[in-house]
Formats: C-alpha cells, sequence, structure tokens
C-alpha cells in the first residue's frame, strides 16, 4: 500500500482495481491529438517545446561557433544576426514562456489538487493548437530565409528597415499570445473550482500558487503585447506612423509596450521555476518548505510588482532621468526579495534528511545559478553601473543566468522529479546525476566569462569584436560544447528509459502531494475515487532524530 | 593598441570611470557577503544532514517570521546604499556641463558621423581634448542606435527625430574604443571606432590639420541664405516672420497660449514641420523642409541661429 492510503482511508489507494492509465486507454494517434485529457495535451506541449528547445540550440551552437574568431570570417553578417534572432524568438516564445506552464502545468496541476482535469479541456486542446499554428508561422519565416530584427523587434528597425520576413514571425507570436491567454484563463478558473474537498488555498502545494500566479500575467500583460505587435504589423503594412518617426510615430513608444509585457515576462519564467524548485526540496530534504505561506504570498507578490517595472530596461533611451531613478528603485524592491526566496530553501534543507538524487542534484544547480542571475539583476538596476554594461554580454550572461538556471534547470529538474510519474520508468539515476553536474559545469564555464566580457565593454549581437575579446570568447564556446553534451545526454536515457526502464512505483522518492497518491502513470480521470485533503501541504513527517 | 588578450578590466578614462569601477567592487563584495549564507550554508547542510548520517535533526517551527523578515529586510537595506550610489553618479552624468566642448554626432546604418564646431567632420573616428566637458549631441538619421565608450562608462541611445546628448571628461590620453551599442541590422557590429583623447594643444593642431574653411555656424549661415530662409526671417522686418536673432534658449508665446523653450528640438522640429507649434502673433506661411534638410544640415541651422547672440528680453 501507498504510504498515503495507509494513513488516510479518504485517499484512494490506486493499485487496488487498478484502471488503464492515461498513456494506455487508447493508441491512436488521433487519440492523442483530440485528447482533452491534460495529461496528454501536457505531453504534446512536452514534446513540441522539447523540438523548439533543440531548434533554438543548434542556433545557439553555430552562434558560439562563429564567435571563435573575432573577425566574423565563418559566416556573413547577415547570417549571424538572422541566426541570433531565431534563437531568441524560439527559445523565448516558443520554448520559454510555455515550458513549465504549459507541460508541467498542464500535466499536474489538475492532480495536485485533486481535479479530474482542467475547468475547460476542450479550451485546453484548442490552445495547443493555436501553440502550434503560431509556431507554424514562426518556422515559415525561418524556413523562408529568416528575419534580423532580434527578438525584441525594435521599431523602426523593424518596420521600416527590415525586408525580410518580419510581419510572419510576428503573426506567429502574436497567434501563441492567444494560447498563453487562454492556458492562463484555463489554470485561473481550474484553482477557483475544482479543488478537491479539504484542499484549502493554504493547503494547495507552492507549484500550484506559482502556476495560479503566472496565469495572472499571462492574463494581464499578454494582451499588451499582442496589440503592440499588431500595430507594428500594422505600420509595416499601412505605414500608419505609430512608430515610425518619418511617419510621425514614436520608437520609445514601442520600447515601453514591448518591455511592459516582457520584464513581467520574466517572471513567467522565474516563478515556475521557483515552484517546481519548491517541490522538489522538500521532497529530497523529507522536511516541510519552509516558511510555506510567505513563499505563497510571495509568489503573487512578485507577479503584482514586476509590472511596474519595466522602464529598467530602457536607463539609457532618453526616458526622464526622474523615471530612471523610479524603476532603479522598484527594481531593486523586486529583485532583494526574489533573490532571498533562496534562503528559504537553504533554511528547509537545514536538519533535513538529505537524498542527493538527480532531481535534488538539478535543484542544487538551480540555486547556484539563480543566484548569480539575480544579484547580477541588482547590478543592472543599478543606474550607473548599468549605463555601462547595458547592452552588452553582461545582459547576455545575466539573462542566461536567470532563463537558463531558472527555466531550463528548474525544468529539467522538474522532469526528471516527474518523470516516473509522467510515463511509469525510471531513468539510470547515476547518468541522470551525472548530467546534472556536466549540466552546471557547462553552464559556467559558457557564461561566467561573458560577465567580464560585458564589462570590458563587448556589446550584444556583436559578430565581429575587437581581437582582445578572444581568449574569452574562446572560452564560452569551449563551455557550450561541455552544454550541448549535456542537453544531449539526457534527451538519449530519458527516450531509452522508455523502453528499457525499471517500472516506476507509484511513488518513487516517498514523496507528498496528492500526484503521488495516485498511480504512475495516473488513470484517465487522475484518481479511482476523488481524494479528500484532510493534510497540510509538504506533509513530511517530523522525523525521529536518527542520532 | 587597445591592450592585451589577458586584460579582465577596461581602461578607465575618467573619473567616472574609476568611480564606476568602485561602485561595482564595492556591491560586488557586499553580495558575496550576502550569498556566502546560502551556498556554504547549502554545501554544509547537504554533507551533514545526508540521508543515512547521524545527525541532530530535531526541529522546531518551520516558519519563523521574525527571521525572514530580517532577510528580507535586512539585505534590501544594504543594497539600498548601492542604489543610491547609483544614482547620484547617473544624475551627475545626466546633467549636462554648462558650456565646454559641443560636438555633433550623427548615426546612421552603419556609421558615425561627427562634427566639431570649427566645422571638422569625421567618419568613426572622434578626437577629444583631455581635461575637458565634452558634450556629445547626438541624433540618427534611420534607427535606433547607440553611442558607447567603454573606457568612460558610458552609452546613450541615439534616436531618430530626438536630439539625446551625453556628456563626459576623458582623463587620461590614448585610443579606446567606440562602438554602437543598440542593434541596428545587417552591419551593427562593424559601426564603431576610435576615440582619441589628446593632449589640448594637440588637439588644436589636429583641428587646424583637418581645418574646414567654416565654422558649423557660418556653414549654418550660407545655409539659412540657400534655403531661403533668410528672405523671412532676415534683419528687422518682422512683417512677415519672427527675427531668430538671438532665439536660442529663449521662450516663445505660442498661437494656443502655451510657451515652449527655444532648444534645439524645437527650432529643428519647426524647420521640418511648421505647422507644428503655431507662433502667436503671426500666420503660418513657412514652407515645411521635411525631407529637403539632411540631418548634418539641420545641425548647421541650429549652430547658425545659436550663434547669433543673445536678443533683448521681449
Ligand atoms: C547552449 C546554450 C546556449 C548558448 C551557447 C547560447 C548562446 C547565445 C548567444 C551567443 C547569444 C547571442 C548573444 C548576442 O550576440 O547578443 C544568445 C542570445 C540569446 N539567448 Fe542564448 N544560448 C544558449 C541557451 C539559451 C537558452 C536555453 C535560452 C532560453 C531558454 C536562451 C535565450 C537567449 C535569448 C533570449 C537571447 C537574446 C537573443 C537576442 O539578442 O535577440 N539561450 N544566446
Ligand atoms: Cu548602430
Amino acid at each position: 500500500m501507498t504510504y498515503a492510503a495507509q494513513r488516510d482511508a479518504h485517499v484512494p489507494h490506486a493499485t487496488i482495481d487498478a484502471p488503464k492509465d492515461y498513456l494506455h486507454i487508447t493508441h491512436t494517434v488521433k487519440s492523442w491529438l483530440l485528447s482533452t485529457d491534460h495529461k496528454r495535451i501536457g505531453i504534446l506541449y512536452l514534446i513540441s517545446i522539447t523540438g523548439f528547445f533543440f531548434v533554438g540550440a543548434v542556433a545557439a551552437g553555430l552562434l558560439r561557433l562563429s564567435l571563435v574568431v573575432p573577425d566574423g570570417s565563418i559566416f556573413t553578417n547577415d547570417t549571424y544576426n538572422k541566426l541570433f534572432t531565431i534563437h531568441g524568438v524560439v527559445m523565448v516564445w516558443f520554448f520559454m514562456i510555455p515550458s513549465i506552464p504549459a507541460t508541467f502545468g498542464n500535466f499536474l496541476l489538475p492532480i495536485m489538487i485533486g481535479a479530474k482535469d482542467l475547468a475547460f479541456p476542450k479550451l485546453n486542446t484548442t490552445s495547443w493548437y493555436v501553440f502550434m499554428t503560431g509556431a507554424l508561422f514562426a518556422m515559415l519565416s525561418v524556413l523562408f530565409g529568416g528575419i534580423d530584427t532580434g527578438w525584441t523587434f525594435y521599431a523602426p528597425l523593424s518596420t521600416a528597415f527590415s525586408n525580410t520576413y518580419v510581419s510572419l514571425a510576428l503573426v506567429g507570436v502574436i497567434v501563441v499570445g492567444f494560447s498563453s491567454i487562454l492556458t492562463g484563463l484555463n489554470f485561473i478558473v481550474t484553482v477557483h473550482t475544482m479543488r478537491a474537498p479539504g484542499m484549502t488555498w493554504f493547503r494547495m502545494p507552492i507549484f500550484v500558487w506559482t502556476m495560479y500566479a503566472v496565469s495572472m500575467i499571462f492574463l494581464l500583460a499578454t494582451p499588451v503585447i499582442t496589440m503592440a505587435l499588431i500595430l507594428l504589423v500594422m505600420e509595416r503594412t499601412f505605414k500608419i506612423g505609430v512608430f515610425d518617426p518619418a511617419l510621425g510615430g514614436d520608437p520609445v513608444l514601442f520600447e515601453h509596450l514591448f518591455w511592459f509585457y516582457s520584464h513581467p515576462a520574466v517572471y513567467i519564467m522565474v516563478l515556475p521555476g521557483m515552484g517546481v524548485i519548491s517541490e522538489i526540496v522538500p521532497a529530497f530534504a523529507r522536511k516541510k518548505l519552509f516558511g510555506y505561506k510567505f513563499v505563497a504570498y510571495a509568489s503573487i507578490g512578485l507577479a503584482t510588482i514586476t509590472f511596474f517595472v519595466w522602464g529598467h530596461h530602457m536607463f539609457v533611451n532618453g526616458q526622464s532621468d526622474y523615471a530612471s531613478v523610479t524603476f532603479s528603485f522598484l527594481s531593486f524592491a523586486v529583485a532583494v526579495p526574489s533573490a532571498v526566496k533562496v534562503y528559504n530553501w537553504t533554511a528547509t534543507i537545514h536538519k533535513g534528511t538529505l537524498v542527493l538524487d538527480t532531481p535534488m542534484v538539478y535543484a542544487m544547480g538551480y540555486i547556484g545559478l539563480f543566484v548569480i542571475g539575480g544579484l547580477t539583476g541588482l547590478f543592472l538596476a543599478t543606474l550607473s553601473i548599468d549605463e555601462h554594461v547595458h547592452d552588452t554580454y553582461f545582459v547576455v550572461a545575466h539573462f542566461h543566468y536567470i532563463m537558463v538556471g531558472g527555466t531550463v534547470l528548474a525544468f529539467l529538474g522538474g522532469l526528471h522529479y516527474w518523470w516516473p510519474k509522467f510515463t511509469g520508468r525510471m531513468y539510470n539515476e547515476a547518468w541522470g546525476r551525472i548530467s546534472a553536474v556536466l549540466m552546471f559545469v557547462g553552464f559556467n564555464v559558457t557564461f561566467a566569462p561573458q560577465f567580464i566580457l560585458g564589462y570590458l565593454g563587448m556589446p550584444r549581437r556583436y559578430h565581429v569584436y575587437p581581437a582582445e575579446f578572444q581568449l574569452m570568447n574562446i572560452m564560452s564556446s569551449a563551455g557550450a560544447t561541455i552544454l550541448a553534451f549535456a542537453y544531449v545526454f539526457p534527451f538519449v536515457y530519458l527516450l531509452y528509459s522508455l523502453w528499457f526502464g525499471k517500472k516506476a512505483p507509484d511513488n518513487p522518492w516517498d514523496a507528498k502531494g496528492l500526484e503521488w497518491m495516485t498511480t504512475s502513470p495516473p488513470p484517465l480521470h487522475n484518481f479511482i475515487k476523488p481524494p479528500v485533503v484532510d493534510f497540510e501541504a509538504y506533509d513530511y513527517a517530523a522525523r525521529v532524530p536518527e542520532a | 593598441m587597445f591592450g592585451h588578450a589577458l586584460d579582465i578590466w577596461p581602461a578607465a578614462a575618467s573619473a567616472n570611470a574609476v568611480e564606476t569601477d568602485h561602485l561595482i567592487i564595492a556591491f560586488t563584495v557586499l553580495t558575496v557577503l550576502l550569498t556566502a549564507p546560502i551556498f556554504i550554508g547549502f554545501t554544509w547542510f547537504a554533507i551533514r544532514y545526508r540521508r543515512g548520517v547521524k545527525a541532530d535533526r530535531r526541529h522546531g517551527e518551520v516558519r519563523s517570521s521574525a527571521i525572514e523578515m530580517t532577510w528580507m529586510i535586512g539585505p534590501f537595506l544594504l543594497t539600498l546604499f548601492f542604489f543610491a550610489w547609483g544614482a547620484q553618479m547617473f544624475m551627475r552624468d545626466k546633467t549636462l556641463p554648462a558650456g565646454g566642448l559641443q560636438i555633433d554626432a550623427i548615426g546612421r546604418q552603419w556609421m558615425w558621423k561627427f562634427q566639431h564646431p570649427g566645422g571638422q567632420s569625421e567618419i568613426n573616428d572622434l578626437h577629444v581634448p583631455v581635461g575637458e566637458n565634452v558634450t556629445m549631441h547626438m541624433i540618427s538619421q534611420d534607427v535606433i542606435h547607440a553611442f558607447y565608450i567603454p573606457s568612460l562608462r558610458i552609452q546613450m541611445d541615439v534616436l531618430p527625430d530626438r536630439y539625446t546628448n551625453l556628456w563626459f571628461k576623458a582623463n587620461r590620453t590614448g585610443s579606446y574604443h567606440l562602438f554602437c551599442s543598440e542593434y541596428c541590422g545587417t552591419d551593427h557590429s562593424v559601426m564603431g571606432g576610435t576615440i582619441t583623447v589628446m593632449e589640448p594643444a594637440a588637439y588644436q593642431q589636429w583641428l587646424g590639420a583637418s581645418g574646414s574653411d567654416m565654422s558649423l555656424a557660418s556653414a549654418g549661415e550660407a545655409l539659412f541664405q540657400s534655403y531661403g530662409c533668410s528672405g523671412c526671417h532676415q534683419g528687422q522686418s518682422t512683417v512677415r516672420a519672427p527675427s531668430l536673432v538671438g532665439l536660442y534658449g529663449k521662450p516663445v508665446p505660442l498661437e494656443d497660449g502655451r510657451t515652449v523653450v527655444a532648444d534645439d528640438s524645437y527650432i529643428r522640429d519647426k524647420i521640418l514641420n511648421p505647422n507644428n507649434n503655431l507662433i502667436a502673433g503671426y500666420k503660418q506661411v513657412m514652407p515645411a523642409f521635411k525631407g529637403v534638410i539632411a540631418e548634418d544640415d539641420l545641425l548647421r541651422l541650429v549652430a547658425y541661429i545659436k550663434s547669433t547672440g543673445v536678443r533683448a528680453p521681449m
């Protein structure tokens, strides 16, 4: 019997009368493509974003290859520009933003609150189709020869001076935005209306809290970028004069609209990562999350104040100096609490019973990278430092620490944590740990030199650069090679586990949370009997001292 | 000429650069102090409380408001010192000094064009005197660019249709990089050159050697004639149009009751789009020069108007 069933008769005992799990009920391609089961849709997203991740990663590899020499002799300037644009566009809009919410959120949110499915299952299927349609447009623009505006699409470069397929890519991003909105809406309604009896707000796992917070950002911020990008397409097509000064427009207006979305978007990337880590750390320390309520409130708080700091992307663009000082101050007010959240995880493992399995190793790597990414963000929020390192490699290093550290490591940690639940199979533990360590090392070798490069003054999006920057660039590219292995490796052994892995038990980590109280993989409606929740989140029993 | 591959710190050619370095070093020290507990704590706990290791694991509350408030507010207050330091430096950087040397810069895909007040112009290279306040007065002809000099630790966006400024006082002679730091299209990464900081005497010599027949202002005066501005604005005959003598920097009363100060932007805009900001007491008959007069000629015209002395108070 599972631990939960032993302790509480209300919780269904999954292994009795186990019905067919969601993977095995039907097998046809159609049953997957038309599925309204949140779990299957989560898996569809997982497959799609993995594909996009590799597209983005190949572009990154080529960028790093090209930067080994300072004179730009490997590609033309145009090719380089198209590579970093597609890398940015794909990584931001087709990997990072949907990554944790659309995969783990879809799969786990209903299970974690004891629901049968999301509130609007058909809408959920629709949102995957919307996502794929948007991606199709963006991929077409690449096939037709690429775009060279950078993922930020600043006007008037993107409206009046680029003759690549900008509108096609923009339509892709606009369409993908609707998929975010639909997902966010679905999550919010689900959390409000579908919680199992006894699942009060303060019994929800932090992961659910962060999904809820992220959904608010999806709903409130996405319409702004949608509007801004639609205006951009209209400007390109009809020359309406919103952003192009030659037509009486204002290019700085676009920057405001863009960052009003794109700064909160950083928290779309960061909060889910925090959610995943807040599940993993207690599970592998066998201890309740330190300051649970505080972390829950902080997630909502961060999602709110992140709307007030967009101006820190524009300290040197001619905005009013007093506005800059205000945005700088507000950025400190957001950055400090998010950075010190890691103290909670540290306090959680204090006096715990630590198991350093793969998810935990990833989580530790995450914490290291996230701390560095977060604190260098404070440097950027400091006005006179930003005046020097704005738009240099310092920024590139910072956002990779936050995005790769904060999203990719959390994503992979979560993937290893919930893999047995998703697939019913175990992967090879030793390989898992090696991949996590490799990724941490490769990551630091790749991106740490870029802080130095940036402070030395190498601007970002530079294909040709002065020769004295070469050494750091070579180090960075060498690191990227390690990193490339670290990405391919889990891909290989996780796929391998699907056929050859050991069958996973229902609760391989002996973890808490409703998702571990059902079978691996779960049945169609998640639970055999609807669960009743009479326990707190992270209900790890205080251990009898071993001493 | 720019140092060696092994340098991990950029040259500092101004007091501002040195202070920026102090700021970032001090801030780094603080962040190391704040993060040390995390890195040390995590490693130490991970070893000490591993499963199978004997340790005292009795714990009380898993939540403590007092501790949480301390580690939220403590670091916040400590970092605020750096916010204030950075903001104060920034405001100083943004407050243009009175007087000094003004150099005009025009950014365009993909080169920088600089104009010294004496009319000397250069492309991608920039010569400035050491120890003197230099104000860069900048505008773009097409997309957004940004003017960046790492050894002075300053950069500023260069926008189309709008002047932005940046000032510095270099205190070390030498040659330093000059970059475009805002992505501006195909040749963005080669849009840059060298700034050479020279002894004042050497700068004067350089100005003489790359001499030009006419200062910016007198070139502007010639343009003022050739574009036909003088036909209406010349001399004391204010019948058709206001005299522009001494206009620069003065308040101008508008038709709708507002008043604007006649700065560079106002004058440039009035030349290009005279139908904006109608002036009180005059019939708008001036033709629009949008698309007719190029950015560098606009700079010359403004320089000329600026040079026409002080108008008697109205
Ligand atoms: C193998 C790991 C990676 C390497 C080697 C790498 C490398 C690079 C390089 C060389 C650039 C161009 C920098 C420039 O010239 O400004 C870049 C930009 C960028 N990267 Fe990565 N990257 C990696 C992974 C990622 C991941 C995983 C993400 C997101 C999840 C990401 C997001 C971005 C973004 C948003 C940009 C900005 C693109 C732009 O400036 O338009 N990168 N990366
Ligand atoms: Cu440029």
